[in-house]
């Protein structure tokens, strides 16, 4: 069998690791911002500069400082997170009590000045970043290539979503950020340092798209303007989960970057809006998203 | 400072956004001593505890805790010295299991009770370790959110409206542990609507009216008194 639906089996696998591995980039995103907009009750557009941030760190690290892949995919999110820290205690902090709007529009002009300035010094066309030796390369699976790194992307970032969910969901720090999301002054009344707790979930948000970033180096071009090309799609992912719940981003992220490398296969030409129609049909029928609860 | 002063709070205003809700609340609490805050509902008692631990917009006066000042800490900063604070809603966590729930407060002082020595005053509680908060009843809800300030090692308890839309059986049940905290030497301020459930617990009563204090009954004056009770609650 060489064929699935009239498509060459070899092309139809190709496009499903790529949505896969699209789909591993939607769910460590739209992770973070669920966790983010969680605690700090914003929404935030910064998300993606700071994916773009991390791919730009990683490729700086190595321009000038010689700093590999590896030491970067552990280094970068460091610097990403601490960047968070410092916006949220500077900025972000005067705002949880105001509306949505507020935090937004901050974090909105965080992007554009982060893209601003990166597109000033560097221009916006991409930066190549090379495959780390040991991943370089692919398996032969038989009925296909399997890239070594694609396959790399799919396991690092379903490993980190794993491990975000079972911390939260799971451990006595969990039931912490749990309890300050559902009712953060009551929280603190328990003796339980809230602020702290926010500082470091925008600073865990902000690192996770800085881990993002780092892995995204080598697929794609480091530019500029890479984060705005995806945060779009992923709004609509965290639309489609549900803002606001962990697992529904994980997998909502995944099943879209399927769903979006398959009509590529079957029907090139709706691709880039295939995950605006079914965002458009889930707000239909479920306004809360799929995972998210009515409030 | 008087001699086993735990609490004393002086002249406390405190506002919510523009609404100025406290008028100069003056009261003390001795160390093992319950009182209880009596007043119509909007009086200010529920207020007043939340004042205690900075849970209010601004506040000016004096709150002193063990001979330190706190009206200009945080919450949890406040929580961290030994109050523990069971609200009038209950604040059960709805995405907590009941056993999360219990051990979500974090240690403020030493003394607390065991997970064992909880779950065998509470043995309800113990049954429903693994269900959601939001699928406890009422009665379970409320003997979970008064076991979880238990555990903490907590002194100072503020308890809001403990009885409040309870069963008469779980209502009594409330009222033996309140027995056994008293004879384990807390401090207790309970803010209450029903006067029978208040009456034979607190060793003082403060009625409170239009954010301030008005009137101070001791237990064994509570006949004596009753002209004032009378007057301002109606009993």
């Amino acid at each position: 069998m060489s064929e699935i639906f009239g498509i060459p089996i070899q092309a139809f696998m190709g496009q499903l690791m790529l949505g896969l591995v699209n789909g591993s980039f939607y769910a460590m995103l739209s992770l973070g911002l669920a966790v983010i907009f969680g605690m700090l009750n914003i929404i935030n557009f910064s998300h993606g500069a700071l994916y773009m941030m991390g791919a730009f760190l990683a490729w700086m690290g190595l321009e000038y400082l010689g700093i590999g892949y590896w030491p970067a995919l552990l280094l970068v999110p460091l610097v990403v997170g601490l960047f968070g820290i410092v916006v949220e205690r500077s900025m972000l902090q005067w705002l949880y009590k105001l509306d949505h709007l507020y935090g937004l529009l901050l974090t909105f002009g965080l992007a554009l000045m982060l893209e601003g300035l990166f597109t000033n010094i560097y221009g916006v066309s991409g930066q190549p970043y090379t495959i780390p030796e040991e991943l370089s390369g692919a398996f032969n699976l038989g009925f296909m290539f399997l890239p070594k790194y694609r396959a790399w992307v799919i396991v690092a970032s379903l490993g980190v979503c794993f491990a975000t969910w079972f911390m939260i969901e799971k451990t006595r720090l969990g039931a912490n950020l749990r309890a300050a999301t559902e009712n953060p002054q009551l929280t603190q009344a328990f003796g339980i340092n809230v602020p702290l707790l926010v500082m470091l979930t925008y600073g865990f948000g902000a690192a996770l798209a800085g881990f993002a970033g780092v892995l995204a180096a080598p697929v794609i071009q480091v530019s500029p303007l890479m984060g705005s090309h995806l945060i779009i799609t992923v709004f609509a992912v965290v639309v489609i989960g549900g803002m606001g719940s962990i697992l529904g981003s994980i997998i909502t992220g995944l099943g879209l970057g399927v769903i979006e490398g398959l009509t590529r296969v079957f029907y090139p030409e709706a691709s880039a809006t295939v995950v605006f129609i079914i965002m458009a049909i889930v707000l239909m029928l479920r306004p809360a998203g799929l995972f998210g609860k009515e409030k | 400072m008087e001699v086993g002063e735990y609490l004393r709070v002086s002249n406390l205003h405190a506002f919510y956004g523009e609404s100025h809700v406290l008028h100069g609340m003056d009261f003390t609490v001795r160390r093992g001593e319950c009182i209880s805050l009596l007043g119509r509902n909007g009086a200010g008692r529920t207020t007043t505890l939340r004042a205690i631990l900075g849970l209010t917009g601004r506040r000016t006066g004096s709150i002193m805790l063990n001979g330190r000042e706190v009206i200009n800490l945080s919450p949890h900063r406040i929580a961290q010295l030994g109050v523990g604070y069971c609200p009038e809603e209950r604040g059960i966590y709805a995405s907590l299991s009941c056993e999360e729930n219990l051990l979500l407060p974090p240690q403020v002082g030493s003394g607390g009770l065991s997970l064992e020595a909880i779950y065998d005053m509470f043995p309800n509680l113990k049954e429903r370790r693994r269900s959601q908060g939001s699928r406890l009843s009422g009665g379970e809800q409320q003997m979970l959110a008064m076991a979880r300030i238990l555990r903490t090692g907590a002194r100072l308890l503020l308890l809001d409206e403990i009885s409040e839309g309870l069963a008469p059986v779980i209502v009594q049940k409330l009222g033996e542990v309140m027995r056994k905290l008293k004879e384990h030497d807390y401090t207790i301020i309970l803010v209450e609507q029903n006067f029978r459930f208040a009456a034979p617990l607190a060793d003082r009563m403060y009625i409170v009216e239009h954010g301030q204090a008005v009137a101070e009954i001791a237990q064994h004056e509570i006949r004596e008194k009753q002209h004032l009770l009378q007057k301002y609650l109606g009993v």
